[in-house]
């Protein structure tokens, strides 16, 4: 019987670390094939390109931890990037008025954040107050927030930013990227909401059994539009670190980034029907995911193939966490 | 008819069945009896075709057979009903019975005409009056019920398993069930039937098989055995179901309800409870007993705060008015609800023993906006020692341990919340004798400490050993009052009855 036991707590930590074994062999593999994958320089180019889906991807972690789904995070990561460039540039100037209110660096990344939060909200309210399922409410919120971009933007990138705005997204602190430094926070400060807190707990729960969450007494909707706008946030996160590294804010900034970040949670072994994965886990996913697309990169395949070999690997992940949670 | 000889399976080294060996007889009805993780619905399993990897053979009809997979079972004649139903809810009566079997006419095209007149010769069989076209889901679950045997019945099975048949549905729909046995009986049908109710084994089995710990313990004719000859063979030992002896009479209203009334959620002038009121005195066990959809679940369920929009009426807790919006109220007011359907209500069955626990009382177990995991495991350990939950660690998932486990960790849960006032639904459902006596015993003793108690049930004896006062409830009235010592299964089940007007 002990043994039994034994074989299947080693089966199950296998199972953990499987997906930090797949990096390595990643790793391995492709630093044996080009010489430039194992340098300082690339290490960090790819934790600076990664911070971005990380910090979408920690959000998307938590909503679907509740059963739901963010398809709106590429849009709304490009409006908020375009609010705070915009603001920063621009500022808002009501002529009619004679009013012109200029913004610090500050001022405009807290407006974006604000931005970032207030869309999430939308998403949670039209989610938790009148039923829409996620997909639908935040499928309108992707071609909402796209439209807000173009209108704000008028089509065209606001470029031309503050040089200390820039230092956001390129800049370095003890050797070590800015970007990856505000990532890092993101994931530590989410892995203790998740692990350690209340509201953690009832996003499990709430995943896991709305019906037993409600008749636990916790308030699903207030804790369902909490997590939304956390991922609002955390997109604004990303479109600011976004608009700093190109020290540009693009109208089509983000396109497609949803798909970047469901896959990152998904590889990271969360289950799309909630209640069972880490935050943890979404960073590797992230990692592993970057790691491939820089590979890939070195390696010269044809973007084409990069796609195919990216569909793939999501699949791949999946059937293996099927597998392993039927040994349960 | 069917022979299964030393079956023996293991699911990863665990030894489910070992050596059983059972032989099934045509024209019989044959009672499988056993405690949960017996080893009943294993066996079940292999018979028809959900696990092909066993030891030992099947030889049915002569011939020895294995089963790759259900539809080979199904078609060489074997049905299983299954206990959870197995019904598409948007799919209508006719295209659930007929699901994988449909019917073509000669151009390949869907014979929805044949389908729906062989439909309604069936459901006029199983004398179930609804339109071959209904919905399932607006289907009341007894009614699913029927259509789920009806789909059994379709494919002209010889052997028909039927897994606690009787669980989900109604006194009369339960006769017409037994109506049918019969009649397949004299078919020379062979029967299998599976239930935690003996005594309905005792009106309707001619032969049982006796299980306990995956070992067939014996098998013999029904003939001669009694309630007590079959427990003890099931669990091995003598048991006493537990009787409630004081009654805490006259005792202080701890909550009292009036004029509580709930409409239907679609059928607005329609009343699922009419102008309820009783009151619960302080360590008063209070039975609610009623039939299926008779309103038992309704009234928990508005009391706790769950369709503030659609009922009326006033509860007061202590004497207190009491406004319960929501289940936070209802927790904060002192009550606590174990649902009926521990899997679908109860618990999170991904998450662990503990945290399974402790969600009702996270506020209790933080320091400074963090969760105490120290904190956690002993709430956790303080509840799995008192209630005694039989777990490997508290990091079992709750989906891994069985009914009775279950059932406590829910219970547990709820005491977490020091509740005065505690609201069982059907709390021993699906569990089996050995585990509803800790329970039974459970629930004096927290009656006995000063808790509350109102239990609603299906289950007339359960009711009548535990409880102090007993209403029954018909079609959403409260029909009758019983004090524990006028009350009688006879009297009890006449209240109970709906009368047809």
């Amino acid at each position: 019987m002990e043994a039994i036991i034994n074989h299947k707590n080693y089966r199950q930590s296998l199972a953990k670390f499987q997906s930090l074994i797949a990096l390595f062999l990643l790793c391995v593999v492709i630093s044996l094939l080009s010489d430039k994958f194992l340098t300082a320089t690339n290490a960090w180019n790819v934790m600076r390109q990664i911070s971005v889906n990380i910090c979408i991807s920690v959000g998307m972690t938590l909503v679907v931890l509740t059963a739901g789904i963010d398809l709106s995070v590429g849009s709304v990561l490009a409006l908020c990037g375009a609010i705070t460039a915009g603001l920063l540039k621009n500022g808002i100037a009501l002529p009619s008025q004679n009013l012109y209110i200029g913004f610090t660096i500050m001022g405009a990344v807290l407006a974006g954040l604000l931005a970032g939060s207030l869309l999430g909200w939308f998403n949670g309210w039209a989610i938790t107050r009148f039923k829409v399922p996620p997909f639908v409410a935040t499928l309108a919120m992707l071609t909402i927030a796209r439209g807000l971009t173009m209108l704000w933007t008028k089509g065209f990138p606001i470029t031309g930013l503050n040089e200390s705005f820039a230092y956001l997204g390129t800049g370095w602190i003890i050797g070590i990227p800015l970007p990856v430094w505000i990532s890092g926070f993101v994931v530590f400060v989410a892995v203790i909401i998740t692990n350690k807190t209340r509201l953690g707990r009832y996003i499990y729960a709430i995943g896991g059994n709305e019906n037993a969450a409600t008749l636990s007494g916790i308030n699903i909707k207030k804790i369902k539009v909490i997590v939304y706008s956390i991922a609002g946030v955390l997109a604004a996160v990303g479109g600011i670190l976004v608009t700093s590294r190109l020290d540009a804010a693009q109208p089509n900034a983000g396109t497609g980034y949803e798909l970047d970040s469901i896959a990152a949670v998904v590889i990271g072994g969360t289950s799309l029907s909630g209640g069972r994965g880490t935050v943890l886990g979404t960073v590797l996913g992230a990692i592993i995911i970057g790691v491939l697309n820089n590979g890939l990169v070195l390696l010269n395949v044809s973007p084409f193939w990069q796609q195919v070999v990216k569909g793939f690997v999501i699949l791949i992940a999946v059937i293996i966490d099927k597998a392993n949670s039927k040994n349960d | 008819m069917l022979v299964a000889e030393n079956i023996t399976k293991k699911f990863s080294g665990v030894t489910a069945l070992d050596n059983i060996c059972m032989e099934l007889h045509a024209g019989k009805v044959n009672a499988i009896i056993g405690e949960n993780g017996a080893g009943k619905s294993t066996l079940m399993k292999i018979l028809s075709g959900v696990y092909s990897a066993y030891d030992g053979r099947i030889i049915f009809k002569g011939q020895p057979v294995r089963f790759q997979n259900t539809r080979q079972a199904q078609a060489a004649g074997i049905a299983i009903i299954h206990q959870e139903l197995n019904l598409v809810p948007y799919l209508s009566v006719t295209e659930n019975i007929f699901l994988g079997r449909e019917l073509s006419t000669a151009w390949g095209i869907l014979d929805k005409k044949l389908m729906r007149d062989k439909t309604l010769q069936l459901l006029s069989k199983l004398k179930l009056s609804v339109d071959p076209d209904t919905k399932i889901a607006t289907l009341k679950v007894g009614q699913q019920q029927v259509v789920e045997i009806a789909k059994a019945l379709l494919c002209d099975a010889e052997v028909i398993i039927m897994d606690e048949p009787t669980s989900a549905i109604s006194e009369s729909e339960v006769a017409v069930l037994f109506d049918i046995i019969a009649q397949l009986r004299s078919e020379g049908k062979a029967i299998v039937y599976i239930s935690h109710k003996l005594d309905e084994l005792f009106t309707i089995a001619d032969r049982y098989v006796v299980l306990r710990d995956g070992k067939t313990i014996e098998s013999g004719d029904m003939k001669g055995m009694t309630h007590d000859s079959i427990i003890q063979k099931m669990v091995g030992r003598e048991i006493k179901i537990a009787r409630r002896t004081n009654a805490a009479a006259g005792a202080d209203a701890v909550l009292s309800v009036d004029n509580l009334s709930l409409k239907h959620a679609e059928r607005k002038n329609e009343l699922l409870l009419k102008h309820i009121s009783f009151t619960l005195g302080k360590g008063e066990i209070l039975g609610i007993f009623g039939l299926m959809g008779a309103g038992r679940t309704e009234l928990f369920e508005t009391i706790f705060g769950l369709h503030t929009k659609r009922s009326s009426g006033t509860i007061q807790i202590n004497g207190k008015p009491t406004d319960v919006k929501c289940p936070a109220d209802a927790i904060n007011a002192g009550l606590a609800l174990v649902p009926e359907d521990r899997k679908k209500d109860g618990l999170v069955l991904g998450l662990d023993v503990k945290t399974n626990i402790s969600l009702t009382t996270l506020q209790q177990i933080q320091r400074m906006g963090l969760l105490d995991s120290d904190k956690e495991s002993q709430l956790a350990k303080k509840y799995i020692n008192s209630l005694g939950i039989k777990s490997s660690s508290q990091q079992q998932l709750a989906k891994n341990l069985s009914g009775g486990n279950q059932q406590k960790i829910v219970l547990a849960k709820w005491l977490a919340t020091k509740p005065a006032i505690l609201l069982l639904d059907e709390p021993t459902r699906g569990i089996d004798i050995h585990a509803k006596n800790e329970l039974y015993k459970l629930i004096l003793q927290l009656a006995e400490a000063g808790l509350s108690i109102i239990i609603a049930s299906s289950e007339l004896p359960e009711i009548l050993a535990l409880c102090n006062r007993i209403l029954v409830i018909t079609e959403g009235n409260i029909t009758a009052t019983f004090a524990a010592a006028d009350a009688t299964e006879d009297n009890i089940l006449k209240a109970a009855i709906p009368k047809t007007t």
